[in-house]
């Protein structure tokens, strides 16, 4: 069965459909990697699945559970997505190691002491241990977004998001960024990723998916959506980015 | 770390800009005294100045009226601190209640709107004047009547309007980014506004924040209009022995003395905790 199951989502801002009848299944373990234009749609469909946004039709299934049901507890499911932004948002005026121990002590309900030792495990581990006590804005690009990352997985997620996180990162920073996502993906980590480095989605996608205006145009294993796509469309993008 | 010792180059320059910096403070303090001394020969030369200064700047006068001022001030500061304790919570909560979302917060989110408009708008002496003789004409059972307490509240309704202003530019300020990295990790509204919103808006809104304050400093003298003996009531009085306005002028210069650290110390707070953001660079 599917872990995320989405089906006929729709989103519009006034006259401006950015998601139209859009269907997409993730099974658990498996990473997704949407690809498309700027506009075509993705970063919205994450912010929808993660119930930012309300979507305007439609339904989305996580484990079973229609989220898109106003009834349902969105800071709930919210607790149980992890979601990385390009601009990695992090909270300027708290430590980076505060940024990773606010959700599971005002969230979870993890003891003060035991949220320390995870989130120092988790900086451990994305390689920013000795900056725990720096504040967001003394650290680099690559720095911050490993910390986004890690703020996001203490909290042990069920489904990680992942929009654009490495477009503003200069290319040794993409790399450092890219060795963490391969290492979650070796554990089973289902992740929803949206991104611009063809490269990494062929070598790291179970599946491709290629957004156009909105709809999901065409998807398949990397193989297949990047080296012979069939749409038109898809042709074209592929085209234009790499040259 | 390297062993580094800085080149024959860089020595040249730090010499270079110690010699301008000297340059600097020299052409800073000889201009400051020449334009004081212009200032003080041109007042000084013209024909009523010996008038003036024995009107306004008698030392023996303000000698005489320092201890008596300096007694009504003790009541200001005292009234400016309770005020502005009281004047933060409200301005606060008003604040709070304007950003509230949902039907249900409808006639709060009303109240605070309408609570705003009307107390910014209403001149503060009208305020003080409807309070400090309008309650007490009420001649209600159990509310006290001290012309103090009902300026005090006059002060506190206009400011907290005031600084509740202040409170929400600060919370819309916060970009909308970090709510929904708050909101992602599962924090509700509430402890978003808590825990993320408020620490940061708070931050940026301290300088302008301590500027109302400094205001309430210098209004809290006109409660002196209920008859309460503060620092400007005091020397008033002092005034009136003599007709020699110095213990007015006394009373301004504790008023400038009382302010001017809390301004320094806004400076100093806001450096030490980078809440202006990256430190400046040469330009």
């Amino acid at each position: 069965m599917s872990l995320l199951s989405l089906r006929g989502v729709r989103k519009a801002y006034g006259d401006n459909v950015v998601l139209d009848d859009f269907g997409l299944e993730v099974s658990e373990g498996e990473c997704v990697v949407l690809i498309g234009a700027s506009g075509s749609g993705k970063s919205t469909l994450l912010r929808c699945i993660n119930l930012l946004e309300v979507v305007d039709d439609g339904v989305i299934e996580l484990a079973g559970t229609d989220i898109t049901d106003p009834r349902a507890d969105a800071d709930k499911i919210r607790s149980t997505i992890g979601i990385v932004f390009q601009s990695y948002n992090l909270f300027p005026h708290l430590s980076v190691l505060d940024n990773a121990t606010l959700a599971p002590i005002r969230v979870h309900g993890v003891p003060r002491d035991e949220a320390r030792r995870r989130a120092l495990e988790m900086l451990d581990r994305v390689g920013l241990r000795d900056k725990a006590d720096a504040r967001p804005d003394d650290l680099s690009g690559g720095q911050q977004q490993r910390a986004a990352i890690a703020r996001a997985l203490v909290n042990s997620p069920t489904l990680m998001l992942l929009d654009e996180i490495t477009s503003a990162l200069d290319p040794e920073l993409v790399g450092e960024v890219l060795d963490l996502l391969r290492d979650l993906r070796s554990e089973g980590m289902t992740m929803l990723i949206c991104t611009h480095e063809m490269a990494f989605a062929r070598e790291i996608a179970d599946q491709v998916c290629f957004l156009h205006q909105g709809r999901l145009l065409e998807s398949g294993p990397p193989a297949q959506v990047l080296d012979n796509p069939s749409q038109p469309r898809t042709q074209e993008f592929l085209r234009r980015i790499r040259t | 770390m390297t062993d580094w010792q800085p080149s024959a180059l860089q020595l040249e320059r730090i010499a270079y800009r110690q010699r301008r910096a000297r340059r600097s403070t020299l052409i800073a303090v000889v201009s400051s005294v020449v334009l004081l001394v212009l200032v003080a020969i041109g007042i000084g030369s013209t024909p009523g100045w010996p008038r003036v200064r024995a009107t306004f700047f008698d030392p023996q006068r303000a000698w005489e009226a320092l201890p008596v001022v300096a007694e009504g001030l003790w009541l200001n500061i005292r009234v400016m601190l309770i005020c502005a304790v009281l004047i933060v919570v409200i301005g606060m909560a008003l604040a709070i209640l304007r950003t509230l979302r949902g039907p249900i917060f409808f006639p709060l989110r009303v109240f605070a709107a309408a609570y705003t408009d009307v107390f910014r708008g209403l001149p503060l002496l009208l305020v003080i004047f409807l309070l400090g003789f309008g309650v007490p004409a009420l001649r209600l059972q159990g509310v006290p009547n001290a012309a103090v307490i009902w300026g005090g509240a006059a002060l506190v309704l206009t400011y907290s309007s005031y600084v509740a202003e202040v409170f929400r530019a600060g919370i819309e300020s916060v970009h909308p980014s970090q709510r929904a990295a708050a909101r992602s990790l599962g924090l509700s509204y509430r402890q978003t506004l808590r825990f993320v919103v408020l620490p940061q808006a708070v931050r940026r809104v301290m300088p302008p924040l301590l500027n109302d304050f400094v205001s309430l400093q210098k209004d809290s003298g006109l409660i002196a209009v209920l008859g309460v003996i503060d620092a400007i009531r005091a020397a008033q009085l002092e005034t009136a022995i003599d007709f020699n306005f110095t213990p007015y002028v006394v009373a301004g210069l504790l008023f400038v003395a009382l302010t001017i650290p809390l301004t320094r110390l806004t400076d100093y707070v806001a450096r030490r905790q980078g809440w202006y953001g990256g430190g400046g660079g040469p330009v």
